[in-house]
């Protein structure tokens, strides 16, 4: 188990490398500086700020000096905003997107694992097609349009919930994490439903019924440990999602996240946050994808066996 | 033991769920911003993008332009209603015969927040560090007309008591201008003018150090009817009044909630549920809908600025004027402001707006198909034939594209001429046009200030935003040699006009439409007057409690 850690995160290092060095010329190649504006910025001055920011240097020291920062941890300077590194604006958003992330997911899960369940235990009847159509209607609709839905119904017309805001309103978390779940709810209830339909064929679970078990047991205690394999194998890919894919989220709800922050970099061509948050993100994904396989062996005897076996 | 387990395990499940429905539904109020704020006295004011910086020599945007306004002040400010110039740090001034020579005396009750007194001083160090090059300042050319600081700025001179600022008491600045500027008081109004307090910056840095600390809440220290309370990004500015404000007395507001929101659809839902006092904007396709249902929320003024088509005069189909002529005169501008854009623009046939300080320019063009199909049959391309392939260029935006189309199809319409149409993300498209990389853009001027000269000096030989490659010698002794001199405003204002005339004529510009400022205001939100620079003077704001119910849906 050790040496597969470890193998893991052997091989994440050269991938980082890749992202890093891609990210690095491709935010240079594109067209439009960082410091150009709609009224003409005299030469003095665009000469003035890019030896601020070293971008007088030639490309190659600058890269250097860039891997050099980042192996000591610094992210640089914001371009966008004077004064700040990329540092404190990761840290300062980071904690606002991990939380609506964790709300979304437990959305997803409560309503995703339940729906998928409950479909898969009468398998084509309408107790199936109806919740897995609404799955269905939930994987296509986008944020961007189920946002300002539910905003529209619970905000405006139903005056239930405030339409915008963090922290700052009562319950105004609520419709981000809907918003932002709702899409994961659905692709666990057609994960859940698949495990558990296939776990549920099962010679133990007959076994379990035949033992004269009430149905629930069955389902609950010896049918989900299986079923939800799928599910939790995706965990840790839907979290890293979650974490990088809030920006419409969190433009519709005006919540100051890392995903807004990630997106204006881009517009800005703020060439130090683009590459923080993109290294920041990329380094998320790889982690989550090996936390995720990790429990996947752990609660899989099957793979644990494999494993084992392997070394 | 295995019950007990599981009996923790469901307790933990149960306390974490209780938890977690605790902090997603709160245990405060259920009041919304605006109830809330009238009576506590604070104003939630929506500010478009995210402020860069609260440092008035490094900023250019209009949203910090707001935050500063409400955190410093100049020698002068202005009356919101007329935009004539009003004492502010200066209590009077006087202005030499030549009009070069002006002399302000500061009032000497104006203090900063900490209590120190602003002087002549402050004003001096300021514009010295306004000028500074490593401080990168892109609006120094606003100090300019000041004699010798273009020179200092750009280095040519070291010795900064050669530029025209002079120091005579504590409480007497002397400034000397190059020529007779007669929109000087204008400009002192603009951020880049106001002053910095010495200390404080020098506590956090370098005077030239761009991004050092002394902007954070707690180290800012301003002169302004407001100061600094909290500043979180892409969340609020937060200013509370400064009791120490010479004019306190008349300053209502007790603070002011500048909320940056870019997405103008997530703005208009937050009016509609109480959120907001005030937006910067209003989704386009709203307007018909507030204009119909709720007219009395809807403000919309004309604007200083001109949304008009760059030539690129270069391309040798278009470096015939007569193309050009005949592409201007085949817009339908009343048809785009009435059906396009619909938001009480008004068609643009000059490139300054219209009675800008009482300057009205005499429109060149009008439209006109049939002499615009002569044009283009003189020039070569009868009924747009063998016309060569042009694109318009525009930065991507809906809005944007609305117009392009629009125009495209009547340029097919009444010329014959087929134009691709290609957008580009906002910093591409600038680059395009920078390195004269299109044929016909998309571009929008606002007015720096309340003169002719600020929509005219830009096309000038190589100036820096003219972009099209035109020039004219004449154009450019009007601007820079003649209007310059002049001691009389009508006598400015002819050569001024003679100078538009010559751009009209030669069209390397297509104006369309003359701005319009749109924005959603709730009926408790009083002493807001509107004006063509979208100036707002926060002490005179107020807010009235009794009208907080007022239904918004």
């Amino acid at each position: 188990m050790f040496r597969f850690i470890l193998s893991r995160l052997l091989q994440a290092i050269p991938v980082l490398l890749v992202v890093i060095t891609a990210t690095f010329f491709l935010v240079r190649a594109a067209p439009g500086g960082p410091f150009s504006a709609e009224k003409a910025v005299p030469p003095e001055v665009i000469k003035a700020l890019e030896a601020q920011y070293k971008l007088d240097q030639p490309m190659w020291q600058q890269y250097v000096s860039y891997l050099n920062d980042l192996a000591h941890g610094d992210f640089g300077p914001s371009f966008r905003y004077p004064g700040r590194t990329v540092d404190e604006l990761i840290s300062g958003g980071l904690p606002i997107t991990a939380e609506l992330a964790l709300y979304a997911m437990l959305v997803a899960l409560i309503i995703g694992v339940s729906a998928g369940v409950f479909a898969a235990l009468k398998p084509n009847t309408p107790q199936d097609y109806v919740p897995m159509s609404a799955a269905m209607v939930g994987i296509c609709m986008p944020s961007f349009l189920m946002g300002p839905l539910l905003v529209l119904i619970f905000g405006i017309w139903l005056e239930w919930l405030p339409v915008s805001g963090w922290g700052d309103l009562p319950g105004d978390k609520i419709l981000p994490a809907i918003t932002l779940g709702s899409g994961y709810a659905a692709f666990l209830a057609r994960l859940s439903r698949g495990g558990m339909l296939e776990i549920m064929s099962q010679d133990y679970i007959r076994t379990a019924r035949a033992k004269g078990l009430p149905e629930w047991v069955v389902v609950l205690k010896h049918g989900l440990r299986g079923g939800l394999i799928p599910v939790v194998a995706f965990l840790g890919p839907a979290f890293a999602g979650l974490l990088s894919g809030s920006f419409v989220v969190e433009t519709i709800f005006q919540i100051p996240g890392l995903g807004r922050f990630y997106v204006q970099a881009a517009f800005n061509r703020d060439y130090t946050m683009i590459l923080g948050t993109t290294v920041f993100f990329a380094t998320l994904i790889i982690l989550f994808n090996l936390l995720s396989d990790i429990i996947a062996v752990w609660i899989n005897p099957k793979l644990r066996h494999q494993i084992q076996e392997g070394q | 033991m295995y019950n007990k387990k599981k009996r923790g395990k469901t307790l933990l499940f149960t306390a974490l769920f209780t938890l977690l429905i605790i902090e997603l539904t709160g245990c405060s109020s259920g009041e919304n911003n605006v109830t809330t704020g009238n009576r506590e006295g604070i104003l939630h004011w929506g500010n478009g993008t995210d402020p860069q910086e609260l440092d008035p020599h490094i900023v250019t945007g209009i949203p910090e332009h707001h935050i500063l306004t409400a955190l410093l002040e100049g020698l002068v400010a202005k009356n919101p209603a007329t935009l004539e110039p009003i004492p502010a740090v200066a209590k009077t001034w006087q202005i030499s015969d030549d009009g070069k020579t002006y002399t302000f005396q500061l009032r000497r009750n104006a203090v900063w927040s900490n209590g120190d007194p602003v002087t002549a001083r402050d004003f001096a160090w300021s514009w010295w560090r306004a000028l500074q090059p490593a401080l990168g300042n892109q609006y120094a050319y606003m100090l300019f007309p000041i004699k010798n600081s273009e020179a200092y700025a750009k280095g040519e001179i070291d010795d900064f008591s050669q530029v025209g600022v002079k120091v005579i008491d504590n409480h007497t600045l002397k400034v000397e201008l190059t020529h007779a500027t007669p929109y000087f008081l204008q400009l002192l109004d603009h951020y880049s003018m106001f002053p910095v307090h010495r200390a404080t910056i020098e506590k956090f840095g370098k005077p030239d150090e761009r991004g050092s600390l002394w902007t954070r809440p707690g180290n800012f220290v301003g002169n302004g009817p407001f100061t600094l309370k909290e500043w979180q990004l892409f969340k609020r500015v937060t200013v509370i009044k400064n009791p120490n404000y010479w004019d306190a007395d008349k300053v209502k507001l007790n603070g002011i909630n500048f909320h940056p929101i870019e997405n103008v659809t997530t703005e208009e839902r937050m009016f509609r549920s109480g959120q907001l006092h005030h937006t910067a904007s209003i989704p386009i396709d709203k307007v018909a809908v507030y204009k119909k249902d709720k007219p009395h929320q809807l403000l919309t003024h004309p604007y200083l600025g001109n949304y008009f088509y760059r030539i690129n005069t270069k391309l040798p189909h278009l470096s015939d004027k007569r193309v050009r002529r005949a592409l201007a005169m085949s817009i339908n501008s009343q048809q785009i402001t009435e059906q396009v854009t619909k938001g009480g623009e008004v068609p643009a046939h000059t490139f300054t707006p219209p009675d800008t300080l009482g300057y009205t320019a005499k429109s060149a063009f009008e439209f006109n198909p049939e002499k615009a199909r002569e044009l283009l049959a003189e020039a070569g391309y009868p009924n747009g034939k063998n016309f060569p392939v042009t694109e318009l260029l525009y930065n991507t935006s809906e809005g944007h594209r609305k117009i392009a189309v629009a125009i495209q199809q009547m340029w097919n319409q009444y010329l014959g001429v087929n134009i691709i149409l290609n957008n580009q993300d906002w910093k591409v498209y600038l680059d395009s046009v920078t390195n004269g990389d299109y044929s016909i853009a998309r571009a929008g001027w606002i007015g720096d200030y309340v003169d002719p000269n600020t929509f005219l000096d830009m096309w000038v030989k190589d100036g820096g935003n003219n972009g099209t490659g035109w020039s004219n010698p004449r154009y450019d002794e009007l601007i820079l040699k003649l209007a310059p001199k002049t001691k009389d405003r009508n006598e400015r204002y002819k050569l001024m006009a003679e100078a538009e005339a010559i751009l009209l004529e030669d069209m390397p510009i297509i104006p369309i439409y003359i701005y319009n400022s749109k924005s959603l205001v709730h009926p408790s939100l009083k002493g807001l007057q509107p004006n063509i620079l979208n100036y707002v003077l926060y002490k005179n704001l107020s807010l009235d409690p009794s009208l907080s119910g007022v239904k918004l849906n």
